[in-house]
């Protein structure tokens, strides 16, 4: 017995629910084999407590013979030794039989089965035809049965099952197999759940205990696993692994409580020093030496967590999983490994680390052995964590045991490779016959250097691979640089560089600054090594110009290049060139002058903001720029000149000179150009016939950009890169800005430039270079495009007025301005402005002329004054010579004249043309100013200049000060003239004398001054009336020729009063008699006195003529004899444009006027007020009607009746000589004389017409008068309505 | 609580990276650099399975004997907040999107975050 218990049967999970069998052995023996093969073959649904999911279940069984000693003691709660079901088998067919022994047999096993309680039991009968046919006194079947119901199954009868014929092939048999096995399973699974269920109530109390003091996790740990065991017999490991998963998370738990300072007394057997460190072994389903150790609360911390984990390993590998192996099992070390520095476990050095290597071995075995290699393959991602753990573990072993110095193992690293061999112990039985063990691995990687190297680099390389199988370019890179790190250690740098470059490339390509200066360092003792100069100084550069290094290692670096930049260059040794970017950064340059275009020979500086990035101060014996010349836009400039530039406009675009260099910082300048932003366009395919789209697509612009090769474009930045690019090599030959000497301070630095300007043209920044020793830092690209321009100019004289606009008639300053440009004013140097009549230059001796130097830029105050020469002015007939003080090449020379400039008399007639000296035609334009109503004269001016053959032409625009109006004005048969004088400038003038008189004097008239004053003030936009009374004596003449002047003089008040000049108007006057005089009144209607608002009254308009029609008159005014009476035809029309009459009945009329003096014609109208009040009269109007020549009816065609309705309604009724109906348009009629004037040319067909007389000619006496008009007596009603 | 948290550009390069002891902060670094090899695969993943685009956390990326790296969130609400105050980061118009963070109201919720080194 205890024997027995001290050694369960367990050993492999091939084992199977124990049901025992009582009763008649060898017929239970003859029927195993069928039972055994027909029991798991249907499933059986396994309904379970606690809410868990009911299950289907294939039941096996192991029936083994039953003996008292199977049935489990009080106390003892083994599940997997525990006999489930008890059968009893017997094929008893005789009563005799069974009253004398079965009946005793079973009575005892029932005896037995109630002394342990144990409920789970079956007793079968076996009947067979063969049987009871040898026996003559037999019973019926049923009645052994019945009794041993009656016996033993107390209302349980389904505890009796008969199997008939069992070995028969009948369907009685089959049917009888069938529901045994029915039977069979239930009650299995019956006791399966009333077993395990009262199991696991007993394991929850237990684990409720767990706080008490005496409770054993090792115990507990027992009682779960053989739960854990059952279900793993029953096959269901998902049951089974979360038993596992329990106790796992149950002890992480306790572990992480400890660390929090809550500690278990159980624990403490788990914090003894760790003394084996084997690792895993999964190649038995139950390591029962651990779990021995377990049980006998022996087991350390590793072998506890390595005995769950090869019951979790075997689970899901029965549950094809392996991958969750993987991942189990790196964080199952991982954990490990801090569980054991949480408990403060004392650990040998290195012993962790044999233990985590040849556990991830052991893994990837077990999970090799299990999968093939293309399902390996497919799951790298998986196993590559446990590949890359063990590769770090054996690397770190080999820097513990020396096997990675240069120099071979201590004695002392020897000591502690023995010590942890001892910790190995001895190779466990399941494989010592394989070669490739992980602990052979080890052993013999611990055993020699060269075997150290061997294992590790097999291991880093497999690593590498995997990583890159599955793309995980950056882990595989890691490693690699891992290996590098070996490599060096190793003095192997060859093999160390392709591993560190690669890595460098990548942290720099995504930017991650402490990576690379990290790399970087270890890449610089690498070149050293390899005694690359080139490379070592570039590098040394970067490392020298990083801010993450201290300053002390910053300067090492630094040193290293200065002190090769210092070493005499052998005869073979080229300059080393270096790329800039890691020694300096170009901040801003600014130019002065800032516009950067210049006038060839000018002084341009560039100053240039560098901010170098060493940690000391360096000094450079040159530092230079190349520059790129050409000649294209220097030369449009040139001939541009320079007023044509706008000031502050320089190539940069910027107003200030300054040229910012972007300062993207190293990071994200590095990932930003990693990916330049797709440049895209929409493309469209149109057919050309029907413009009808072909294709559509999208076109990448910057192409060249994205598929460049990200090598090259990083190659400045990684110092590996090699040879420099050819663009770096220095170009002496070109023109270069150059500063010697330069000591360039950390942090930022001005440097000044001067810049070559000997040549007109735009010069382009191309490289920057800086020398210090043998070593040359270059850019060989300045970007943004840095470049300036010299230009060279032509002179150039241009001549401006001083005020905003010049004054025709008064002596006005005008500015000339000579830029020299290249040309250089010598001595006797004049220039020769030919004279003009109406444009004299008045000059004064005390002229004198400015000279300014134009620096040649757009500084604030782009002149210097250079100092004040002389001007002699010789004036002869016909030119004007001023001699120029000599002037250098690109100054300015400025002086000032007088002119002035003769007002044409008034009104000017268009296109007049002024002959000056007979050689140069000056054509004085004048027009009328559009807002001002100025006009002005556009004078010109022939200037030759000493630097050219040509005659230069200037011209200056005048305005007229004045304008000037006339009218004439009637009374009667009185007359005035009446002159308005319009200053329309915007000076203040006196005006005096104004005169008026005929040009061809006659005595007949005289013209009778009104005008008071003497002198007046005429301030801006202000106008003079002035009046003259004409008197003649006998006829008027019918034209008048009559000239105005008046004298004016500029009011200012800073000049001395200037001389009086005179203004002259010219006008002519035609028809000024009076012929005829029109005069209306109103009469109230009858009986009232005054006209009422809406009442109609009487318009009585008399027309008299007042002197007969001249001579020239009468050729205008068609007259024509009726009865022998001469009668002149006119026209009358009564408007009212302010709406204040309604003309009723007809309004116009044409009479026939006698010629005869005071011939009288009289028109009775009938016009309504609408208004009250004093309203003016309406107006009369009065016009010369012309019928056509031939006095014939004109019948209007239909179109012209369609086309204007009104004008030929009125041309219908004037041919009829009848009068007009009021409904007619009043405005039609003035377009009648020119309207019907012009249909007469454009048709040729004789049409009456009608003509305005002349102001004056018609005189009206009632103009301005106005009538009473009293409000109508009752229109006052107001209708209120209430509602 | 966090050792080191990082925030990352889609160009792979640290926008924002901090640690607590100065003195692992290149193995931080490292650490950091290596696991975006398992957020580029599970982001490609997350492409190719059309899964719910919205789910922005990564999970476990990259367990290391002494650290756990977890990519955008872990379970309890640290990544809600440190995104929120990213957010903040990027409303601010004076920041550049591209450029390194440089924001103290950032920083200082990173330091919550923290463990605050001894």
């Amino acid at each position: 017995m205890e024997a027995h218990e001290e050694k369960p049967i367990i050993y492999t999970m091939e084992n199977k629910p124990i049901v025992t069998c009582a009763g008649d052995q060898s017929l239970f023996t003859s029927l195993y084999t069928s039972l055994a093969q027909q029991l798991p073959k249907e499933p059986m649904e396994w309904r379970r407590s606690y809410g868990r999911a009911p299950k289907m279940i294939h039941l096996e069984a192991n029936f083994v013979q039953f003996k008292e000693e199977l049935l489990p003691k009080d106390g003892n709660k083994a599940l997997l030794t525990f006999p489930f079901l008890h059968i009893y088998w017997t094929d008893c067919c005789d009563t005799e039989v069974y009253k004398a022994s079965v009946k005793e047999d079973m009575q005892r096993w029932q005896n037995i089965l109630r002394l342990h309680s144990s409920v789970d039991w079956l007793i079968v009968v076996v009947e067979s035809d063969a049987k009871k046919k040898n026996k003559t006194n037999i019973l019926p079947r049923t009645s052994i049965v019945d009794k041993i119901r009656n016996d033993f199954c107390n209302k349980q009868s389904d505890r009796c099952v008969v199997l008939s014929d069992p070995l028969k092939e009948s369907s009685r048999s089959q049917e009888s197999w069938s529901s045994f096995l029915t039977k069979l399973r239930t009650l299995l699974l019956m006791s399966f759940t009333k077993n395990l269920g009262r199991f696991e109530d007993d394991m929850r109390t237990l684990r409720e205990k767990r706080t008490e003091p005496g409770w054993s996790f090792c115990d507990y740990f027992m009682v779960q696993e053989e739960l854990a065991f059952v279900f793993e017999m029953l096959q269901q490991f998902e049951d089974a692994l979360v038993q596992y998963d329990e106790l796992d998370a149950l002890f992480t738990q306790y572990v992480l409580n400890f660390g929090a300072g809550d500690g278990a007394n159980w624990l403490g057997s788990f914090c003894a020093p760790v003394r084996s460190w084997n690792g895993l072994l999964l190649r038995r389903p139950i390591d029962m030496e651990k779990r021995e150790l377990i049980q006998r609360g022996e087991a350390s911390l590793l072998d506890l967590r390595s005995y769950l984990f090869s019951r979790q390993c075997t689970l899901l590998i029965f549950l094809q999983r392996p991958w969750e192996v993987t991942l189990r099992a790196l964080e199952l070390l991982h954990n490990c490994v801090q569980e054991l520095r949480l408990l403060e476990v004392s650990v040998v050095p290195g012993a962790l680390d044999c233990w985590v290597f040849l556990s991830c071995l052991e893994v990837l075995h077990r999970i090799e052995g299990c999968c093939d290699r293309s399902q390996l393959e497919a799951n790298c991602s998986h196993t590559v964590g446990l590949w890359t753990y063990a590769t770090e573990k054996l690397k770190s072993l080999g820097y513990l045991c020396g096997l990675v110095a240069e120099n071979g193992p201590t004695s002392e690293d020897l000591n502690r490779t023995v010590d942890l061999l001892a910790g190995l112990g001895t190779e466990r039985p399941e494989t010592v016959n394989s070669m490739q063990s992980p602990y052979k691995k080890l052993k013999e990687a611990l055993s020699s250097v060269e075997a150290f190297e061997k294992h590790y680099l097999e291991l880093s390389h497999a690593a590498v691979e995997m990583y890159r199988a599955i793309g995980r370019m950056r882990s595989a890179r890691l490693v690699g640089k891992s290996l590098a790190e070996f490599y060096m250690r190793k003095g192997d740098p060859e093999r160390a560089e392709g591993f560190l470059e690669e890595s460098l490339r990548l942290y720099v390509a995504e930017g991650w600054s402490l990576q690379v200066t990290h790399t970087r360092k270890q890449m610089a003792e690498c070149q050293k090594l390899l005694r690359q100069t080139d490379d070592y100084l570039q590098t040394s550069a970067l490392l020298a110009g990083d801010a993450n290094l201290n300053q002390e290692e910053r300067t090492h670096f630094c040193q290293e290049i200065l002190s090769f930049a210092s070493q005499p260059p052998g005869p073979s040794d080229q300059t080393v060139a270096l790329s800039m970017a890691a020694f300096a950064q170009l901040r801003q340059l600014q130019f002065s002058p800032p516009g950067a275009v210049v006038h060839v020979g000018a002084a341009l500086q560039l100053e240039l903001r560098v901010r170098c990035l060493m940690p000391v101060a360096v000094h450079v014996g040159q530092l230079a720029a190349t520059l790129h010349f050409s000649l294209e836009q220097g030369g449009a400039r040139g001939r541009a000149g320079s007023s044509q530039r706008r000031p502050g406009q320089g190539p940069q675009g910027q107003g200030d000179g300054v040229v910012l260099f972007p300062q993207g910082s190293p990071l994200s300048g590095a990932g930003c150009s990693l990916t330049p932003a797709l440049e895209l366009y929409e493309m469209q395919d149109r057919s050309p016939s029907d413009s009808s789209l072909n294709s559509a697509g999208v076109v990448c612009k910057n192409v060249h950009l994205l598929l460049r090769r990200h090598d090259s474009n990083a190659s400045l930045d990684t110092p590996t890169a090699g040879v420099l690019p050819a663009a770096v090599a220095v170009d002496d030959g070109a023109q270069m800005l150059r500063a010697r000497d330069v000591t360039l301070q950390p942090g930022d630095n001005s440097i000044l430039f001067t810049a070559p300007t000997g040549e007109p043209g735009s010069y382009t920044l191309r490289q920057l270079c800086g020398s210090v020793g043998r070593v040359q830092f270059v850019q060989s690209h300045i970007y943004p495009v840095v470049q300036y321009e010299v230009y060279s100019q032509e002179p150039q004289l241009t001549i401006e007025p001083l005020s905003d606009n010049l004054l025709a008639g008064i002596p006005q300053r005008v500015k000339f301005t000579i830029a020299t440009g290249h040309y250089s004013i010598k001595k006797g140097d004049a220039l020769q402005l030919s004279n003009t009549d109406s444009m004299p230059i008045l000059h004064s001796s005390r002229c004198s002329a400015t000279i300014l130097s134009s620096t040649g830029g757009q500084l604030p105050s782009p002149h210097e004054h250079m100092g004040e020469r002389a001007l002699s002015i010789q004036s002869s007939e016909k030119v004007t010579s001023i001699s120029l003080p000599p002037t250098p090449p690109y100054h300015t020379l400025e002086f000032q004249l007088e002119v002035l400039c003769h007002i044409p008399p008034a009104p000017l007639k268009l296109d007049s043309e002024r002959l000056t000296n007979g050689e140069v035609r000056h054509r004085s334009k004048s027009r009328s100013h559009a807002d001002s109503a100025m006009i002005h004269i556009d004078q010109k001016v022939s200037i030759d200049c000493p630097w050219s053959i040509y005659s230069t032409l200037i011209s200056l625009t005048f305005y007229v000060p004045f304008k000037a109006k006339h009218t004439l004005l009637s009374a009667g048969r009185r007359k005035y003239i009446q002159v308005c004088l319009q200053n329309v400038s915007d000076s203040n003038f006196h005006l005096a004398d104004p005169v008026l008189v005929e040009r061809q004097p006659t005595t007949t008239v005289e013209l009778l001054s009104l005008n008071a004053k003497r002198q007046q003030l005429v301030c801006s936009q202000q106008s003079l009336f002035c009046l003259w009374e004409m008197r003649w004596a006998k006829d008027l003449p019918p034209c008048l020729q009559c000239e105005f002047s008046a004298s004016f003089v500029p009011i200012s008040a800073l000049d001395p009063p200037a001389a009086f000049k005179t203004y002259r108007y010219e006008f002519q006057l035609d028809r000024v008699s009076t012929l005829y005089s029109v005069k209306a009144e109103i009469c109230p209607a009858s009986g009232d006195k005054h006209c009422r608002t809406g009442t109609l009254c009487g318009l009585e308009v008399s027309i008299t003529r007042q002197a007969e029609p001249s001579e020239t008159e009468g050729e205008e005014e068609e007259s024509t004899e009726i009865e022998g009476l001469k009668t002149t035809k006119l026209m009358y029309e009564v408007v009212d444009n302010s709406s204040n009459w309604a003309v009723c009945g007809k309004s116009s009329g044409v009479v026939s006027m006698p010629v005869a003096p005071s011939a009288t014609h009289r028109v009775q109208m009938e016009v309504m007020p609408l208004f009250a009040g004093h309203l003016p009269f309406p107006n009369i109007k009065v016009f010369k009607y012309l019928p056509h020549s031939a006095a014939q009816v004109i019948q209007p065609d239909t179109d012209s009746c369609l086309e204007n309705d009104n004008l030929s309604l009125l041309d219908k009724g004037l041919d009829d000589q009848g009068d007009t109906a009021s409904i007619r348009s009043r405005g039609s009629v003035h377009s009648v004389g020119s309207g019907e004037q012009q249909r007469e040319q454009q048709r040729g067909l004789p049409m009456p017409r009608l003509e305005p007389f002349s102001p004056g000619q018609v005189f009206n006496w009632t103009q301005g008068r106005q009538v009473l008009v009293l409000p109508a007596t009752d229109d006052h009603v107001m209708e209120v309505n209430v509602t | 609580m966090a050792v080191c948290i990082a925030v990352i550009a889609k160009e792979n390069y640290p926008l924002y990276i901090r640690s607590v002891p100065t003195q692992n902060e290149l193995k931080f670094h490292y650490t950091v650099h290596t696991s975006l090899d398992v957020v580029e695969e599970k982001i490609s993943a997350v492409g190719k399975a059309m899964a719910d685009q919205r789910e922005l956390y990564l999970g476990l990326l990259y367990p290391t004997e002494d650290y756990k790296v977890y990519g955008y969130v872990t379970n309890s609400k640290m990544f809600r907040k440190l995104h929120n105050s990213f957010t903040d980061v990027m409303c601010n118009p004076f920041y550049n999107p591209g450029d390194t963070i440089q924001s103290k109201a950032f920083d200082g919720m990173v330091s919550v975050m923290m463990v605050q080194a001894s």
